[in-house]
């Protein structure tokens, strides 16, 4: 679960690294009013879950009280990459003379975490990995030890870092350990960290992301959840523990297994045609559950055929036929659903499904996914 | 043959008085009789599966009166790492970790921990490892794979099923059968199975399952390049996945420019492995 830029500077400044003055508004009245109370100059900064934020107008600088109503309501009106912007940070404006990144993130090879600093602040990180590798240092951290203050050291040495700043980034790396390691983060960074005249860090943006597996003993993050990009649809299927997530085509599916349905979609592509969304119904699926999933790949308009495939492992495919049954008499008349079963009870699920002529039934993966693009391609738009 | 484990192991079921432990052992036992000991907290003393596999509070207790090498772990994922550092503690050889949703953070500990000590750790989110005929340590259905010469390993579950049984609906049969879990992080990788499947003389072909996220496949395909001699035949499921949205397993993920499906099929062609693009079509291009 990915943290806004306000969110994740709260949890900075609570441990003690310094972030500007700012305040979160919702109109550009309340902007106004902010920007009051903290001073001009400000920066206004979209608050959207999304990168290339300030290449896509996100970010103005205001130096007046006459200019900010505008440039609040310019924000607010947009979409960024196609979210639409509800809320903005007001934050007061900072001189700096230079910028750093600093972050936290797992490596999966390593299977631990890893300090990253750069001297090249204000850019992505990747773009400066392929640009200029040798403005960046990274150290592994030590999981049962925690991050060290000589590894701070070594990476700031390592990049040639005025020595009078080594203090205040040991402070600060020390501090987004914590953060990263008591809130489950799996990505903590501070970009950038910037040098201000008085040679000082201030974070000026900040990252987080919390590992959503476990958000069970995070329970601060599970209030902010109804923040995460979700569609209405998305979030139905949350409540019924299906893993659902809308995409572009018309193709609606549902599978068991996660790897298993990211194949079912690749044969539908493959087919002639796209996913509508990714399902998994997960192991051992009830009837009520299968009849839930079904019920929301239906909730999205674009679809124009559904395909089921189950390998029944845990699952057994006479409980997912009954869920199925259940649902159908609801279905659209001439909505064509294409169902494959496979494994454990196949032969007994298909035998309740054979009194349902709107089903048709396939043999292989392939080749349900064919009928499925096949019949949608029949289907008046 | 096999690799991993064999028909020898003695099993140990980690929370085998949970609905799930105790329904999957039953089906260890029915195929290949070496459940010999569970583990429940507070269950110490009772006997399961026909009265015939004792119960422990502990694992260094089921070790100690049953000889137990080998532990499958069927307990909740915010108690699994945990579970899982109990039998590393009591030097348990290898250890098959089934729950799933276990937070990266533990897994983490996990790991820091492997690295001093002679376990090795399969999973967590995997379905286990089948040996057909042999030996079952998991939750593959043991009807789905006859035995063989071909070493299937993989990130998932029941897209694994889907293909070994292709290989059975064309007689094709598998020496052993491994998923290493769909996490970001896992006990053993491909690179490790593919070294052993290498080295067994019973593994003729291997057939690798990977998808989306890290950078697993990648690695594997230079360790192919340079060090496998058998044929590699690969599947890689997400082509058509987006960006930024995890698909169901953890570690399923495209961040930025890593863990696309092209990167991965890519670096697997280089490394003269083939691609299949859809489950059925290893019975087609697979030489037996």
């Amino acid at each position: 679960m990915k943290l806004h830029e306000y969110q994740a500077k709260l949890f900075f400044a609570r441990e003690g690294i310094p972030v500007p003055k700012s305040g979160l508004a919702n109109t550009p009245i309340e902007a106004r009013q902010v920007a009051a109370e903290i001073g001009y100059p400000v920066v206004l900064k979209a608050q959207v879950l999304s990168g290339g934020r300030g290449k896509a107008g996100g970010v103005r600088l205001v130096r007046n009280d006459s200019e900010i109503e505008s440039n609040a309501n310019l924000i607010l009106n947009s979409q960024i990459r196609g979210i639409p912007v509800q809320r903005l940070l007001v934050e007061k404006a900072v001189d700096y003379s230079g910028e750093f990144y600093l972050g936290i993130v797992n490596d999966r090879s390593l299977a631990k975490p890893i300090l990253i600093l750069s001297s090249s602040g204000g850019i992505e990180i990747e773009e400066v990995a392929l640009t200029a590798p040798e403005r960046i240092e990274k150290a592994a951290i030590n999981p049962l030890l925690g991050l060290q203050n000589y590894t701070v050291r070594a990476l700031a040495s390592g990049l040639g870092i005025d020595y009078a700043l080594w203090k205040p980034l040991q402070h600060i790396a020390a501090a987004l350990w914590k953060l990263f390691d008591r809130l489950d983060a799996t990505l903590v960074e501070i970009n950038p960290l910037a040098v201000t005249p008085e040679g000082s860090l201030m974070a000026l943006d900040g990252k987080m992301t919390i590992d959503d597996n476990a958000l069970y003993r995070q329970k601060d993050f599970l209030e902010l959840s109804d923040q995460i990009v979700e569609t209405p649809t998305e979030q139905e299927a949350r409540k019924f523990c299906l893993n659902y997530i809308q995409l572009n085509g018309n193709i609606g599916c549902m599978v068991n297994g996660a790897g298993l349905a990211m194949a079912t979609m690749d044969c539908i592509q493959q087919a002639g045609s796209e996913p509508a969304n990714f399902l998994d119904i997960g192991g051992g699926a009830t009837a009520d559950k299968v009849a839930a999933a079904l019920t929301i790949i239906m909730k999205d308009p674009k679809v124009k055929a559904v395909l089921i495939n189950i390998f029944g492992g845990i699952t057994r495919c006479d409980e997912v036929a009954k869920g199925l049954a259940a649902v159908i008499p609801e279905m659209p008349v001439g909505l064509p659903i294409v169902v494959r079963l496979a494994g454990t009870n196949a032969e007994e699920g298909r035998k309740i499904l054979e009194n349902y002529p709107q089903l048709l039934q396939a043999e292989t993966l392939m080749s349900a996914a064919k009928i499925a693009v096949r019949e949608s391609m029949q289907v008046p738009a | 043959m096999t690799i991993l484990l064999n028909e020898n192991a003695h099993i140990l079921v980690q929370g085998i008085t949970g609905r799930e432990g105790l329904y999957h052992s039953e089906r260890m036992q029915a195929y290949a009789k070496n459940v010999v000991a569970g583990t429940s907290p507070g269950h110490g003393g009772e006997w399961v599966l026909g009265d015939k596999v004792p119960v422990f509070d502990t694992v260094r207790d089921a070790k100690e009166s049953t000889q137990a090498d080998t532990s499958v772990i069927f307990v909740p994922a915010y108690a699994a790492a945990d579970a899982i550092m109990e039998s590393i503690e009591a030097e348990i050889r290898l250890i098959v970790c089934i729950s799933e949703g276990i937070p990266i953070k533990d897994m983490l500990k996990v790991r820091a921990l492997l690295e001093h000590s002679e376990s090795r750790l399969i999973g967590p989110n995997s379905p286990g490892i089948l040996s057909p005929g042999k030996v079952k340590a998991g939750i593959i259905p043991g009807s789905i794979a006859i035995p063989g010469r071909v070493g299937v390993v993989s990130r998932s579950g029941t897209l694994t099923y889907e293909v070994v049984q292709v290989l059975k609906d064309a007689n094709i049969g598998v020496s052993t059968c491994v998923g290493i879990g769909g996490d970001p992080i896992v006990g053993t990788n491909f690179v490790e199975c593919l070294d052993l499947f290498e080295s067994d003389p019973h593994t003729d072909q291997i057939i690798l399952i990977g998808e989306i996220g890290g950078n697993e496949e990648e690695l594997a395909a230079e360790f192919i390049l340079n060090q496998v001699t058998k044929p590699v035949y690969a599947y890689i499921a997400g082509r058509t996945a987006p960006e930024n949205r995890r698909m169901g397993h953890a570690g399923a993920i495209i961040e930025g420019k890593t863990g696309s499906a092209r990167s991965k099929i890519e670096a697997l062609l280089r490394a003269g492995v083939q691609l299949f693009s859809y489950p059925e079509e290893i019975a087609e291009i697979i030489r037996i």
